[in-house]
């Protein structure tokens, strides 16, 4: 217990609490960067991910695209940007937007695409036009899928915005780094410590603002594509009938 | 770019990337064996899966330097220790297979699992003959995310010293040298690829039938 009382001690010193260094400081630049690189990504990805899904045109370069930028090593790319264009807010805003578009890219996809295709026809036979059906049907119906992209894009850049520090910027990665640079442990714990919250804290206000945007008409949308491993409480499973089972769409309808 | 670089120092990027590859590829291994009870016992039993789930969640959620860094606290180790790195990628990759893990035992349809008791199978043959077997699809699919992200992630363990192809990030952008953060990518980027249609191929192998139900080679 030794370094949690050494963490306690650090986060506990009045000193590292104030002025352009101290912990208030650092978590506003954190989200400085961080939420600029996600909003920048969803003024990217939906659109884009929204015209896919609805026109089924070029969905195997999204999926690709997704699974090829999961493989890019985040550090060797914010470090290379910042060797191409100097130290500034842009190589930084620029790596995060990377690392935040192939997540929202494909959960906007893959919620369009998995809208029911019975509601957008009755959409479309009720005489909506193509651009009412995908922003009053479609984006409405596939918020759980697209807001789970959200989540996930916003956590990867809160991390990746800690290893920022390394080349030379704010945030709490300094703690890290300035911690590991002098060996100063319980700095380097309590920053460890500070990054690790605020993902939490994050993580939580974003599953209640999907919680209150979602419809609860929805709410077991989720259990169609992944599968809830809860068979007696999951309200899509029409039971064990042997014609359900071979045929998942079926399955998938909702009540 | 000077690429004559490349040739001159391949024993040291061979020698990174080796390490990269035990890395990351160690902790798959690790995680799987110890994801597989895991996810059976949050399939059958509803407590344990309250538990286990959100929790797994909440791991995935930590970044991974701040893992790196507080692991050798918490273990005892020094932090320029490889053992860090391997221990928090195991963290990964179990928080993320065990939720693949209860996932793919739900998704084995229970007429199959019902057939299999009606011939006689006790429960432990029963899991390892006919419910793990049916559950690879759905397994491998998780598996492939956790080989792809590890590999990316070793790379950030440069920062604390130990990152295999991820050092050559680091050494170049003290030296202010793109060619060699380039290769790193390049050659990260690869393994990665190279990983993943591996497991794809292997899991296509071992799951004949798969493709002999449906055409479409989903299940």
């Amino acid at each position: 217990m030794n370094l949690l009382a050494q963490i306690v001690g650090w986060l506990g010193d009045p000193q590292h609490w104030s002025g352009p260094t101290g912990i208030p400081a650092r978590v506003l630049e954190h989200l400085e960067y961080s939420g600029l690189a996600v909003l920048l990504g969803v003024l990217v990805a939906v659109p884009i991910g929204a015209l896919v899904g609805h026109t089924g045109r070029g969905g195997f370069l999204i999926v690709g695209l997704a699974n090829g930028l999961r493989a890019l090593p985040d550090l060797g790319l914010l470090i290379l940007l910042v060797l191409l264009v100097g130290i500034g807010l842009l190589p930084v805003v620029v790596a995060l937007l990377v690392l935040a578009v192939p997540p929202l890219l494909a959960g906007t996809y893959a919620g369009v695409r998995n809208v029911d295709a019975s509601v957008v026809d009755a959409a479309r036979g009720m005489g909506m036009r193509e651009r009412e059906i995908l922003l009053k049907v479609e984006l409405p119906n596939s918020l759980p899928l697209l807001l789970g992209g959200l989540r996930a894009a916003t956590l990867q850049v809160i991390a990746t915005a800690a290893v920022a520090a390394y080349v030379s910027f704010g945030g709490l990665g300094r703690f890290l780094i300035d911690g590991l640079s002098v060996r100063d442990y319980p700095q380097m714990a309590a920053g460890a410590v500070l990054v690790a919250v605020l993902a939490l804290v994050v993580e939580a206000i974003l599953a209640g603002v999907q919680r209150a945007v979602v419809s609860p008409g929805l709410r077991s949308g989720g259990a169609r594509i992944r599968p809830s491993g809860d068979p007696e409480n999951d309200p899509t499973r029409l039971g064990d009938d042997p014609a359900d089972l071979s045929n998942p769409e079926m399955a998938g309808v909702n009540p | 770019m000077i690429w004559s670089w490349i040739p001159r120092n391949g024993d040291l990027i061979l020698g990174l990337l080796g390490q990269h590859l035990v890395l990351a590829l160690v902790p798959v291994v690790v995680g799987l064996v110890l994801a597989v009870p895991l996810g059976w016992l949050a399939n059958r039993s509803r407590a344990a899966r309250s538990v286990l789930i959100p929790s797994a969640g909440v791991l995935y959620t930590i970044p991974s330097l701040v893992l790196f860094i507080v692991l050798p606290g918490i273990l005892g180790t020094q932090i320029l220790d490889p053992v860090n790195v391997v221990v928090a990628l195991i963290v990964y990759t179990v928080a993320l297979l065990v939720r693949s893990v209860a996932d793919a035992l739900a998704a084995v349809p229970a007429m199959v699992v019902a057939a299999a008791t009606a011939m006689g199978f006790k429960p432990a043959r029963r899991f390892l003959a006919v419910e793990f077997p049916l559950s690879v699809p759905v397994l491998v699919a998780g598996l492939r995310v956790a080989t792809v992200s590890n590999i990316s992630l070793v790379s950030i363990g440069a920062v604390i010293g130990i990152g295999g192809l991820g050092q050559l990030f680091t050494d170049g952008y003290q030296r202010n040298f793109p060619t060699e953060i380039v290769t790193g990518i390049g050659l990260s980027m690869l393994l990665a690829l190279l990983a993943d249609a591996a497991l794809l191929g292997l899991g296509r192998a071992i799951t004949p039938w798969s493709r002999a139900a449906s055409p479409r080679g989903t299940a």
